[in-house]
């Protein structure tokens, strides 16, 4: 048991830090907090590494990527975060957009977009959720149906939500309803949209926290060609599930104010008989408890990077991540704000400890629950994928779409 | 990275399964919870001893296999989750490791190969009464050489034949080694855990070596507790896991309203929880094992997570095992009890995990100093 390299791992971790050190921006670039102020600087970078072959770096060679092994990309990752880079905007594209299609599209398709993904020249988001279904994606009602003119081509009407990075993208995948007589996993399909078309409007959701990271996306008439189509008519449930498991490897680090942060922020702040916060009990205890679940989540990320670099699949314990971190960055925030008494009200950086962090993180928290798989929706997912419990009562498995009940 | 145990750990530890599995089913420990005249299982610790375990982490100089601790967390995951009714923590965790970390030459040559040939059983008699043990409270004295003072509850001091005593000499506490072939009285304590037994020792002048310096008694005690704390979280582990494997066994089998229980999702979702706390806790005490396997100067900060995380899963585990049981769980006959039982026997024969989260919040303090 050690946290060594293999010396193949460790002659790579070679190359990229010289690469790095040569070519990674060494000041931090402006960003607004929600991914899409520093742009420029964001596509620069994804042009570099592109070009040297550190994006997607375990992409085959027919895709433009360097066909390396997910213990590369791995230490890539960590080598890379230890530079001010500009926020990847990349992500939900490359990881799950991107390879979808490559999977689905036509050669002319794939030619056409992998290229200035890969180096960032066109951003893809990810269309799913629904006003009525966040957790259900199968329950989609954007409907896409077949133009009358007998041209093959689609028309969409609808409207998509949390659409992460609409905003600034040029395509997406789109799930859309094409059979509402059909169960609903049955009659769903997949298309590729230009962001671009006129019948395509994005609206930024103002969040609770303030900022608008995500967007809603409403579809008009937008009209599509039907090589336009990812897999079969009424298969989009399939297409959409490749989609998902293309999902980036979850061993990215913590971020946030944390344990540590708390216990700097505690010395300084006065507890209930004038002595320091940190000598407060209830709150040691607090601490003992964050700093062994970061822990914890630190060396279970070990164990999966472990099974990487042994060449194995990495086992189900990876999956435990966001529904430990989400809580916990909620916890900590809540208990933060509250050590500061009556004065935890105020949420403003210039007099709030840490620039306001910990506000922040309270105001963020709730969404952090929610996003990318609720906590139930995790809790499901560990319960039914890594322990075998069966799943939940179906009522709507077997009932045509449009007959399914819908509250409102 | 290679944060995980080897082919020939996973190896030794799955033949560990396959020997326990034969010859500590809970049929077997139940005869010691029955039974109390029965302190422990002899014959399981004569077997254990044959396998070579007691000296999985000895070197082979003194009698063992020299195989390292990490081989013997492999081992105490197994005994923890077969809840072996056997002195090893006590013999192996405590009394072994403290000879080799502290002994002098003719201390280890004395002991480490009776403990490894199953000869010795330890124990640890540091408490004294409700609440930790501290300087300001510390009663037992030695005096030329002899020991006197009273200690309870002691793990396995019924049948212990070495004690490893924490008292004081001239005001300065120091951590004693002590035969109890004379000089001492045993009362057996009633505990809440009967297949691991305790008992009240008196000592009336029984002769007494000190390990390590004088006034080093607590500090050698910590780095003791410390070794102990990484092979126990490994035991609670175990446990932890095997409290999952019954709920879950039993909610895929019982019907209520006309479904298996483990559909609903109050079932689901609290099984989730338990897998959540128990991965959390694994991933800590693999930290942990490193650091002991290594002496890393992490070790004490490493050792406390793994005791917080284990402790906690364990009892989590254990407890919402009876409930997803329903009143079956509740009963004598269902093993679940057993696991309950161990889970706060494991939690707190190494200090209560209050006292380590102060500990561990100290030492962060220290780390992290401005």
């Amino acid at each position: 048991m050690d946290f060594n390299d293999t010396p193949e791992e460790a002659a790579y971790r070679a190359q990229v830090r010289e690469w790095l050190e040569a070519n990674a921006p060494k000041k931090a670039s402006h960003d607004d907090g929600e991914g899409g102020g520093s742009m420029a600087a964001s596509k620069a970078w994804q042009a570099k590494k592109a070009a040297a072959g550190y994006a997607q770096i375990t992409w085959p060679k027919e895709w433009g990527g360097p066909g390396g092994t997910p213990i590369q990309q791995v230490i890539f990752n960590q080598e890379e975060s230890k530079y001010p880079i500009p926020p990847n905007p990349f992500q939900i594209g490359l990881g799950m957009c991107v390879p979808t299609v490559m999977t689905f599209a036509d050669e002319e398709t794939k030619k056409r977009f992998v290229g200035p993904a890969l180096r960032g020249e066109e951003i893809w988001c990810q269309l799913f959720s629904e006003p009525s279904g966040g957790s259900d994606v199968a329950a989609a009602r954007t409907r896409a149906v077949q133009a009358p003119d007998g041209s093959g081509d689609w028309i969409i009407d609808g409207q998509k939500v949390w659409t992460t990075g609409a905003q600034f993208s040029d395509f997406g995948i789109v799930v859309t309803r094409t059979d509402p007589d059909a169960p609903k996993h049955k009659g769903l399909t997949m298309f590729w949209v230009d962001m671009k078309d006129p019948g395509v409007e994005v609206r930024p959701i103002h969040q609770m926290s303030g900022g608008s990271g995500f967007n809603e996306v409403f579809f008009t008439g937008v009209r599509v060609k039907d090589s336009q189509r990812l897999g079969a008519v009424n298969d989009g449930w399939r297409v959409s599930l490749v989609t998902l498991m293309n999902e980036r490897l979850a061993v990215g680090g913590p971020s946030g104010a944390g344990w540590a942060q708390f216990l700097e922020a505690a010395r300084g702040i006065a507890g209930i008989d004038g002595a320091p916060a940190i000598k407060d009990q209830a709150l040691r205890e607090k601490l003992a408890d964050w700093y062994v679940q970061t822990e914890g989540l630190k060396h279970t990320r070990n164990r999966t990077i472990t099974a990487l670099s042994r060449g194995q699949t990495p086992g189900p314990e990876s999956s435990i991540g966001k529904v430990v971190s989400a809580l916990q960055m909620q916890d900590l925030a809540n208990t933060a704000v509250e050590m500061l008494d009556q004065y935890g009200i105020i949420n403003d950086p210039e007099l709030a400890p840490l620039s306001g962090a910990f506000h922040g993180s309270l105001m963020y928290a709730p969404g952090l629950r929610i996003a990318g798989g609720t906590d139930e929706i995790l809790k499901n997912i560990i319960a039914e994928r890594v322990l075998g419990l069966p799943g939940d009562i179906r009522v709507d498995k077997d009932v045509a779409f449009k007959d399914m009940p819908t509250g409102r | 990275m290679n944060f995980d145990f080897s082919d020939d750990q996973k190896f030794l530890k799955s033949e560990a399964r396959k020997f326990l599995d034969a010859n500590c089913p809970t049929t077997r420990v139940r005869k010691v919870l029955d039974d109390d005249a029965k302190p422990y299982d002899a014959e399981l610790w004569k077997q254990v001893a044959e396998q070579g375990w007691l000296g999985a982490a000895i070197p082979e100089e003194h009698g063992g296999l020299g195989l390292g601790h990490i081989e013997l967390c492999a081992i105490a995951e197994e005994l923890g989750r077969a809840v072996a009714p056997i002195p090893f923590a006590s013999t192996v965790y405590f009394l072994a490791e403290a000879v080799m970390l502290a002994g002098s030459d003719a201390q280890k040559a004395a002991l480490l190969p009776k403990i490894a040939a199953g000869e010795v059983i330890g124990c640890v008699a540091a408490s004294e009464g409700p609440g930790p043990v501290s300087a300001s409270t510390l009663q037992a004295g030695v005096s030329g050489g002899k020991l006197s003072g009273t200690k309870l509850p002691v793990t396995d001091g019924d049948i212990a034949t070495h004690a490893l005593v924490l008292a004081k000499e001239g005001g300065k506490a120091g951590l004693y080694l002590v035969d109890l072939s004379s000089g001492v009285t045993r009362e057996p304590l009633k505990t809440l855990d009967p297949t691991r037994d305790a008992a009240k020792l008196t000592f009336d002048g029984a002769p007494a070596e000190r390990l390590g310096g004088a006034g080093e008694g607590f500090a050698l005690l910590e780095q003791v507790m410390d070794r102990a704390a990484v092979l126990l979280a490994f035991e609670q582990c175990g446990g932890a896991d095997r409290c999952l494997e019954m709920a879950k066994a039993y909610a895929l089998e019982r019907y209520a309203f006309g479904r298996v229980i483990a559909s609903y999702q109050a079932i689901k979702h609290k099984l989730a929880d338990m897998y959540v706390k128990n991965e959390l806790a694994r991933s800590n005490a693999y930290y942990g094992a490193w650091a002991l396997n290594t002496s890393a100067p992490e070790l004490p900060v490493a050792a406390s997570a793994a005791r917080i995380a284990a402790s906690e899963a364990f009892w989590f585990a254990s407890k919402e095992n009876i409930q997803t049981h329903g009143g079956i769980g509740f009963t004598w006959e269902v093993d679940a009890h057993l696991y309950y039982r161990r889970s706060r026997q494991l939690s707190l024969v190494a200090g209560a995990p209050r006292v380590w989260k102060e500990r561990l919040v100290s030492q962060l303090e220290r780390r992290n100093a401005a």
